[in-house]
């Protein structure tokens, strides 16, 4: 039998319940490694539990994995479900793939695509980036650094504004 | 408009007209979306809530909703105007209970919201009367293109529009149909339905969705895919199968009047008395004989009473439009004795006049 998620044969027969349907799962020894911490629904119970069969070594790489935009922890995505910004995608996606395929059966959208491509979408990430270092240097009193950002934060706001009118 | 007007109306989703509408109350689609320039809910405290907000509305000026709408501020709202607005289903239980700055646009006519700050920073619905998936998508769709023109989406090639929940991510779209199903769940059947409808992938929810339980016979079919396939594909989904749905429904009440006619009008009649005469009843049981009278409708076994008063009573019984109709705060025990005699009144008062009029 082949593995449901690569080309290798499939070791691993698992029966998961989700919602109180049974779904069988037919992995190959490397997919069933990964199954194990990436099967959860955002509304599976929480991380601890799931984390039972991790190594100390998986765990520590679990723990340092964060959003360089939005600052999130994949641990806290993992425990509330919710991502923080729209770079977690990019921050997580080894992590939240095999989550996407689990829950859709599919990696890549099909249908309605934004008719304006976004050129400006860059610099908008920028901004995320640059109110969330404001808000750190804030909380810890670096105001000449906060008053510095708060100033890059207007400029880039001035030129997204002078794009879209123009 | 006052929300206080809204009471005495029935809204888009209970108009009770519309292709299948003895069985299919209301379609809707729902589109989930989010501001590239600003991080998701759960990472925006309440100041780039604030921000969101603003910017949403500014934008909003321009864009049209397809009719005269109302802006409200939700966080504004007393905790009564904010379930009242639930019941309606112009906004969500999230969005009532949420923090911080959040707020909903919705036509005169209720057909279209738009809520700001739910779980995406923007969610917007079409709802329309009876089985009309197309009908709301064309319309949607064509919000989210004029939308999409003054607010930048969060969107990416690989994984479409981007959600802060990955089960939203892709199309961001909820199609989901509105059932009455009372036959089906009188025979134990509707289980069979259930457990098939999983097996494609589609979700059931009770009427007030997520989570809440199913009342009045009321079910609730949606998609759960939202990536991968395109939103006419998932439209299909639903469409092709509620057909079945409705068929199954019908046939189940054919056999019911047929094989025990003189039961099944004995619990509707019963049913229909116990509503005109209750001098105390709860919202959930209102809900169930209200069920069996609006089969009785439809099976012809009460001629004196228009569907779509059934259809709004559903609503007006609810504890906020209750105490709004009321015009006065009640407490539970006081709601059921206003309630029953809300109900005496407006259904001795159809069955008298066979009257449509509201209020």
């Amino acid at each position: 039998m082949k593995c449901d998620r690569c080309p290798k044969v499939a070791t691993f027969h698992i029966t998961d319940i989700e919602k109180g349907k049974p779904t069988e799962l037919h992995l190959c020894e490397e997919c069933a490694q990964k199954f194990k911490y990436t099967s959860l629904s955002p509304q599976a119970p929480s991380a601890p539990a799931q984390e039972a069969g991790m190594s100390e070594g998986e765990l520590e790489q679990l723990e340092r994995l964060v959003c360089p935009t939005c600052k999130l922890g994949f641990r806290e995505f993992r425990a509330q479900g919710r991502l923080g910004c729209a770079d977690c995608y990019t921050a997580f996606r080894d992590e939240l793939l095999p989550l996407l395929e689990n829950i859709h059966g599919e990696v890549q959208h099909v249908g309605k695509a934004p008719r304006r491509a976004p050129q400006d979408s860059r610099r908008r990430q920028d901004l995320i980036r640059l109110r969330s270092e404001m808000k750190s240097a804030i909380s810890e009193e670096l105001y000449e650094r906060a008053a510095e950002i708060r100033d890059q934060i207007q400029q880039l706001e001035r030129e997204l504004q002078g794009e879209s009118q123009g | 408009m006052e929300l206080n007007d809204l009471a005495q109306r029935r809204g888009e989703w209970l108009r009770g007209t519309g292709a299948e509408s003895d069985i299919v109350l209301s379609s809707r689609i729902r589109l989930a979306r989010n501001l590239v320039q600003f991080p998701f809910i759960n990472r925006a405290d309440d100041t780039v809530r604030a921000e969101i907000e603003r910017t949403v509305r500014s934008q909003l000026t321009d864009v049209s909703l397809g009719g005269p709408r109302t802006y409200l501020e939700v966080d504004h709202l007393e905790r009564l105007d904010r379930q009242f607005l639930v019941e309606r289903q112009l906004i969500s239980r999230e969005l009532a209970d949420s923090h911080g700055a959040r707020a909903v646009y919705f036509t005169d006519e209720e057909n279209v919201s738009l809520m700001v700050n739910e779980e995406d920073h923007l969610r917007m619905q079409v709802f329309h009367s009876g089985f009309d998936l197309d009908a709301c998508w064309q319309q949607i769709s064509r919000l989210d293109d004029q939308l999409e023109d003054c607010l930048p989406f969060s969107y990416s090639q690989e994984l479409g529009y981007l959600t802060a929940c990955p089960t939203n991510a892709g199309t961001g779209i909820r199609v989901s149909v509105l059932l009455h199903l009372p036959g089906l769940v009188m025979t134990g059947e509707v289980k069979k339905v259930f457990t098939a409808l999983q097996k494609i992938n589609l979700a059931v929810r009770g009427l007030y969705g997520e989570g809440t339980q199913a009342m009045g016979d009321f079910y609730q079919i949606s998609n759960q895919i939202t990536l991968g396939k395109a939103e006419e594909k998932l439209i299909r989904s639903i469409k092709d199968v509620v057909p079945n749905i409705i068929a199954y429904e019908r046939r189940v009440r054919k056999a019911l009047v047929e094989e025990n006619r003189a039961a099944i009008h004995d619990k509707i009649a019963r049913a229909y008395g116990t509503l005109r005469s209750a001098q105390a009843i709860s919202s959930q049981e209102t809900m169930d004989l209200l069920s069996s009278v609006r089969m009785g409708v439809n099976l012809g076994f009460i001629d004196d009473l228009p569907l779509a008063t059934v259809n709004e009573l559903f609503l007006q019984i609810q504890p906020a439009h209750l105490q709004k109709l009321r015009k006065t705060v009640l407490d539970s025990g006081d709601r059921n004795a206003a309630r029953a005699a809300y109900l005496r009144r407006r259904l001795t008062d159809a069955s008298s006049a066979s009257d449509t009029t509201l209020g």
